[in-house]
């Protein structure tokens, strides 16, 4: 899970970690009030859960009230990479002399978490040559001791004072992604104004399986329209732009699902893993909202391991009773109960195909102009 | 001969007493698995499916000889028991356990390879030597005997391409699933190195996907191997910045991308299937 920067910021707050002062503002007045309270210049920053907010027109200045109104009027209730901007942060104005960039995140592959830290900070780390980037990786058994921020200061050309804060800095967001379960803690740009270290930004993403012990965070749902309500209902998905509503059983199988049907040159709409075993109703409650995303065709795609075929039928049939489904339906079904499935579906007729491939092609078959004169399958 | 496991290796199950235990538990018997013990605390003393059950994993080692565990417990408490079962001297763990809490693995890992423990998972399959025993939750019936070990990060992909090899009269050694998140125990080299050594296997099926740069790694190692490797990539189609249903498999930072692995394995000699029934295909041409 994502937190809002001015969430982070107010964490990040609690460990000690400098940053500019600033409120949070709902509207233009709000937003006023804040700017008069802290002092022209000031930063006014969209609060959404993504990255380049400054390139595309979702950060701005402002050095007088009226520019401030302006501003924020602008930037609140636009759309920023398809994110409507609910909230601002108001923030003073920094004066810097330089920008670095800082994260403490899990190698997946070491199976470690590291440090990355740059003297060129303020843009993509992506975008930064390996040479300036320093990596230390951190053995959790012993944990981070200020040797290891000093270190990293040396090699980020810091002396004296400056060494001592960045080295206090690193050991306290350590302490943050220890304790709030993160998979990222990142600072960018980090400023320094001095001797002194600034957080202009602040990120911190939290692990979406630990939030059981960390019912203090406030809900921060990413995504939007279907995805929040597969989310809702407990549903592994991912909302893609094509016209072929795909659930399948396992995520390896679902994407394998998704480029096949691309390969053969039809576009998915969605990534749907009705997971390994699932009952009949929870698979009914997916099969429902793949139908209320109104696509082209749906198409099923269940090689039965845990999963029974016949509890798939079986959520076809309880969809069924309700509403009509909308498209038309692709199933392929194969292994355990196999046969009950295929003898259910017939009952109604329906008919499910034992190849993957063929299912697919079948399904995309569907979604192409010529294919309407045929009348199905 | 097939890696790791064989009919002879004694199983212990914990969260045996659990709905997805006990039904495994009876699935891994069917199929001949070796099972000693089961542990769920405060149960001590119970039977499932004619298996003693133990309150501690050391109760069901010093009486058993127990020298493998799976572990069935919510997450939650999967870290306290793979502790439990490493400090217990358990040799091979299998995490089936979803959703574990990320900084639990990492400390999970780092407590296995301080101990020299094989770990496979969490959030696996398990694995299976043809045959002979299968730890974990494959379906029994997809798997045969034969000369084609399998190496893999997700589940249900696997079992279609392990059954489309058995219906084409393809056999296995041992199947392996490393499992879905973004930190587990295994990873491809490890697997390779085993299958390279093992005298039965004579080609190798490597089933990748999307997140991460393990298959890059495995690519680097190919280049030595003598045994012909066969791959496939789950997640051309994925849109950069969403994990697909494993915490793993995600494109970020403009890394982990198909692409990239697609690319190493090619040059690494591999050839790489780009649909899941192709893979059979060129396992069949490598045995001719």
């Amino acid at each position: 899970m994502k937190l809002y920067e001015y969430i982070a910021k107010s964490i990040f707050r609690t460990e000690g970690i400098l940053l500019p002062k600033g409120g949070v503002a709902q509207t233009p007045e709000e937003a006023l009030t804040i700017a008069k309270d802290i002092g022209f210049p000031v930063a006014i920053k969209s609060q959404v859960l993504t990255g380049g907010r400054g390139k595309a027109g979702g950060i701005a200045f402002a050095n007088t009230e009226i520019e401030v109104i302006n501003e924020s009027k602008r930037i609140l209730g636009s759309e920023l990479k398809g994110i409507r901007v609910g909230q601002v942060l108001v923030e003073e104005k920094s004066i810097f002399d330089k920008e670095y960039y800082i994260s403490i995140t899990v190698d997946n592959f070491l199976k470690k978490p590291i440090i990355l830290a740059s003297s060129q900070g303020g843009v993509n780390i992506e975008d930064v040559s390996e040479e300036y980037i320093v990596k230390k990786v951190i053995d959790m058994e012993v944990g981070v001791y200020p040797y290891l921020g000093r270190e990293i200061a040396r090699k980020l050309g810091m002396q004296g004072e400056l060494m001592n804060e960045f080295s206090s800095l690193v050991i306290k967001m350590y302490n943050l992604f220890r304790k709030y379960d993160a998979e990222l803690v990142e600072i960018n740009p980090l400023v320094r104004s001095g001797d002194t270290l600034i957080a202009l930004d602040a990120r911190l993403n939290v692990d979406d399986d630990a939030l059981y012990r960390h019912q203090d965070l406030p809900l921060v749902a990413e995504g939007e329209g279907w995805e929040l309500k597969a989310k809702a209902l407990g549903l592994s998905y991912v909302q893609l732009d094509g016209d072929i509503a795909v659930m399948a059983n396992g995520a390896g199988i679902t994407m394998a699902t998704l480029d096949l049907l691309a390969i053969f040159g039809g576009k998915p709409a969605n990534f749907l893993d009705a997971g390994g075993g699932a009952a009949v109703g929870p698979m009914a409650r997916a099969l429902s909202l793949l139908n209320d995303t109104k696509p082209k065709v749906i198409f099923i795609n269940i090689f039965g391991g845990i999963t029974r075929c016949d509890d798939v039928a079986l959520a076809i049939l309880e969809v069924k009773k309700t509403t009509d489904f909308c498209a038309p339906l692709v199933i392929r079904l194969t292994g355990t109960r196999e046969e009950e499935a295929i003898k259910i579906l017939l009952e109604n007729n329906l008919s499910a195909y034992n190849s993957m491939e063929k299912a697919a092609l079948k399904a995309v078959a569907l979604t192409k102009p010529s294919s309407c004169c045929f009348g199905g399958r | 001969m097939a890696i790791l496991i064989n009919k002879d290796t004694r199983v212990v199950v914990q969260g045996i007493t659990g709905k997805q235990g006990n039904f495994h538990t009876r699935e891994m018997l069917n199929y001949g698995t070796n099972i000693v013990a089961g542990v769920t605390p405060g149960r001590g003393g119970m039977e499932i499916e004619g298996i003693t059950v133990y309150d501690t994993v050391a109760e069901a080692v010093e009486q058993h000889q127990a020298d493998a565990s799976v572990i069935f417990v919510p997450a939650p408490l999967a870290k306290e028991a793979a502790f439990e079962a490493i400090s217990a001297g358990i040799k091979l763990l299998v995490i089936v356990t979803e959703h574990i809490p990320l900084h639990d693995a990492l400390q999970i890992v780092g407590y296995t390879q301080k101990n020299g423990v094989i770990q496979i998972g969490p959030n696996t399959f398990g694995i299976c030597s043809a045959g002979q025993a299968k730890i974990g939750i494959p379906p029994n019936s997809i798997f045969t005997p034969g000369p084609v070990g399998v190496v893999s990060r997700s589940g249900t992909l696997t079992y279609e391409i392990v059954s489309n090899l058995s219906t084409r009269g393809i056999g296995q050694t041992t199947c392996l699933g490393l499992g879905g998140d973004r930190v587990v125990g295994l990873s491809f080299v490890d697997i390779l190195r085993l299958f390279e050594k093992d005298n039965e296997t004579r080609a190798v099926v490597l089933v990748g996907e999307i997140g991460g740069r393990q298959e890059e790694e495995a690519a680097i190692y190919i280049k030595s191997m003598t045994k012909p490797v066969i791959g496939y990539i789950a997640g051309k189609s994925a849109p950069p910045g969403k994990r697909m249903g494993h915490a793993g498999a995600i494109i970020e930072r403009g890394a982990g991308g198909f692409e990239s692995k697609v690319e190493s394995l090619k040059q690494a000699g591999v050839k790489v299937a780009e649909i899941p029934s192709q893979v059979a295909d060129y396992i069949a041409d490598l045995l001719k």
